[in-house]
């Protein structure tokens, strides 16, 4: 019981994980909070379902096809809209008020082409992988794998690459980084792919391990998503990380039964909110943010 | 055409935007005035109502009574959560109090004993029993229509519009008093508030409560008038709705508030009438996703071109 919680907990916590790390990069650089993170992410399960279902091309290719599709969404979006609100001298409130009507636009103008009616992709129903004492169907089989990569990769990207330490400079302090001779604007152009990329793996994946999923999948995830970013600390993409993972085995591990009874499953995303007030209670700042006075 | 010029309709987007006043008026004095980014104040509403309507039925608390614990209870929740998350970061407090009012969702959802859980309050006296926490409401509208000699939908506006139109005078009396100068002092800059010896975290704290408040009443109403209602009528969706209204109206004035929630009002309910091409290709649930993602390019375009709202002003405050 334990392992297979251990492992849903898993899968659910790197989807999270993803996508909160997709948001924080983002964060860093232009302090946007960007609230229609979660219709990006529904925007690439649809392409997905299009590629998938429609088309009948296999699961993994339609993810990599929705990952560059929503990442093409994000540098559009970035250039028609979030550029010009910025260079009209937008703070915080603006951007993050911009990002919840952009929210609203993407999720309907979904619903309005797509249909609110639930969708599956085609993945064999009947592939179960056994590790240990756990079952995992076949897409949560996918999912932790992909997931696992994504991961990885973008560790890798951030860590290692040049692009990650400009990314990193820019999060640090723009200005300085600017003078410092980094080209700010495409490393920006830089963090909406990553950010867009990120969207779209996160989509597929929460698609896949929901099994049936409507116009609402990101929006309903947006908020366990905004307390991995908060847990970790705003802006840091390693915190976003650790914050995603934790947040998904806390949700399923609170349901283990030996834990005092545990919780009532459809208390999980409570489990996630309390987390995060806990944490924020002990520690202001997130588990990885800076302490700032600001 | 016929509902276009029916009273009945528009007596309807009139009390809807009553009650989305009175809502977001308390977004009004917690942000416009104090500077407090609350995205849950559609929790404060959900007290309101859920309080009002489980005294009712339950308890066969009197109407009047069971609603003023609706309001106290709102306040003391507001305190509760300011306690701990005031001293957080702006950012951060915002996504706590969203983080504040799905809990709260979740738990009207899960609790059936308590609040007829996702089947709404019709199920509030238990399973097979329909129940009503309006009859006594209902009865109230009914001397008041015939003492005033209009129809139930004519009172219910006045009434609404009594009460919103009250507590926007009441708001702009509060914010012309030292009380009032010091909350905008604080949102202006807190450090040099504290530097005069004002409890800065105090004033926040009060002005949390008091707009807490006002969105019990709303939800109050909002119980009343729909006779009906269930945990999904307190999404987050509501509080951004109350937002936009206070940025269309213009921040940091409480008059505009009732002008943002006429406007919102009408963009809300007017898009039905769009029977003409290309929006008569479209039904009637599609012709609902057309009108969120105009409420949506209206909050992208006000913060483009005109992020002090219709008639706010760049003196008093402009949207950081």
């Amino acid at each position: 019981m334990f392992i297979q919680l251990l492992a849903n907990g898993l899968v659910t916590g790197s989807v999270i994980a993803l996508a909160a790390a997709g948001v924080s990069i983002v964060y860093g650089i232009l302090r946007l909070v960007n609230f229609a993170y979660g219709d990006y992410m529904t925007f690439g399960a649809f392409i997905a379902v299009y590629f998938n279902v429609t088309l009948e091309l296999p699961i993994v290719t339609a993810a990599i096809l929705a990952m560059l599709a929503t990442a093409l969404l994000s540098v559009a979006l970035e250039l028609v809209l979030w550029k010009p609100v910025r260079a009209r001298n937008a703070g915080f409130m603006s951007l993050f008020l911009v990002s919840i009507g952009l929210a609203l636009v993407l999720r309907h103008v979904i619903y309005l082409v797509a249909g609110p009616q639930p969708r599956t992709y085609t993945v064999d129903p009947y592939k179960v992988y056994v590790i240990g004492s756990a079952r995992l169907s076949g897409a949560q089989g996918i999912a932790i794998v992909v997931a696992g990569i994504g991961i990885l990769l973008l560790g890798v990207l951030i860590a290692k690459t040049g692009v990650g330490r400009m990314m990193r400079a820019l999060a640090d302090d723009l200005p300085l980084a600017a003078v410092s001779g980094v080209r700010t604007g495409r490393v920006i152009l830089a963090a909406w792919i990553v950010s867009g990329l990120l969207a779209g793996l996160a989509g597929v994946l929460a698609g896949l391990v929901q099994t049936s999923f409507n116009p609402q999948l990101g929006f309903t995830l947006l908020l366990p998503i905004f307390a991995a970013v908060v847990l970790g600390g705003i802006g840091s993409v390693y915190g976003a990380l650790v914050g995603g993972l934790a947040l998904g085995l806390a949700m399923e591990l609170s349901t283990w039964p030996e834990l005092g009874g545990g919780v009532n499953p459809t208390y999980k995303p409570v489990v996630a909110f309390a987390a995060l007030i806990v944490v924020l209670l002990l520690r202001p700042q997130g588990l990885f943010g800076k302490a700032r006075v600001v | 055409m016929s509902t276009i010029a029916s009273f009945g309709f528009w007596s309807f987007v009139g009390i809807v935007a009553g009650i989305y006043t009175l809502f977001a008026l308390g977004v009004q004095v917690q942000f416009g005035f104090a500077g407090l980014l609350n995205f849950g104040q559609v929790a404060f509403m959900g007290i309101g109502a859920y309080t009002m309507a489980i005294l009712v039925v339950k308890e066969d608390v009197n109407m009047w009574l069971a609603a003023g614990y609706g309001i106290v209870l709102a306040m003391l929740a507001a305190l509760l959560l300011g306690l701990p998350t005031l001293r957080l970061r702006a950012d951060y407090f915002a996504i706590t109090t969203i983080a504040f009012s799905e809990i709260l969702r979740y738990v009207a959802t899960n609790e059936d004993r308590l609040t007829g859980g996702s089947q709404g309050t019709i199920n509030l006296a238990g399973i097979g029993k329909a129940s009503q926490y309006d009859a006594a409401w209902q009865s109230f509208l009914d001397k008041v229509a015939r003492n005033l000699h209009v129809s139930s939908d004519a009172a219910m506006l006045i009434l609404v519009w009594t009460v919103a139109l009250l507590a926007v005078a009441m708001v702009s009396l509060m914010m012309r008093t030292p009380w009032g100068r010091v909350l905008k002092s604080i949102r202006e800059d807190e450090d040099a508030a504290a530097s005069l010896g004002k409890n800065v975290f105090l004033y926040k704290l009060q002005a949390l409560a008091i707009g807490a408040a006002l969105g019990a009443v709303a939800g109050v109403f909002y119980a009343w008038q729909f006779s009906f209602f269930s945990p999904d009528d307190f999404a987050p969706l509501i509080t951004f709705f109350a937002w936009m209204i206070v940025i269309l109206g213009g921040l940091g004035r409480a008059w505009t508030v009732p002008v943002g929630a006429l406007v919102f009002g009408v963009i809300f309910a007017g898009t039905r009438f769009f029977d003409f091409p290309p929006f008569s290709l479209l039904d009637s649930t599609e012709r609902a996703y057309v009108r969120l993602i105009l409420i949506g390019l209206v909050i992208i375009g006000l913060m483009l071109f005109r992020p002090q709202g219709i008639f706010g002003s760049r003196k008093e405050m402009v949207l950081e």
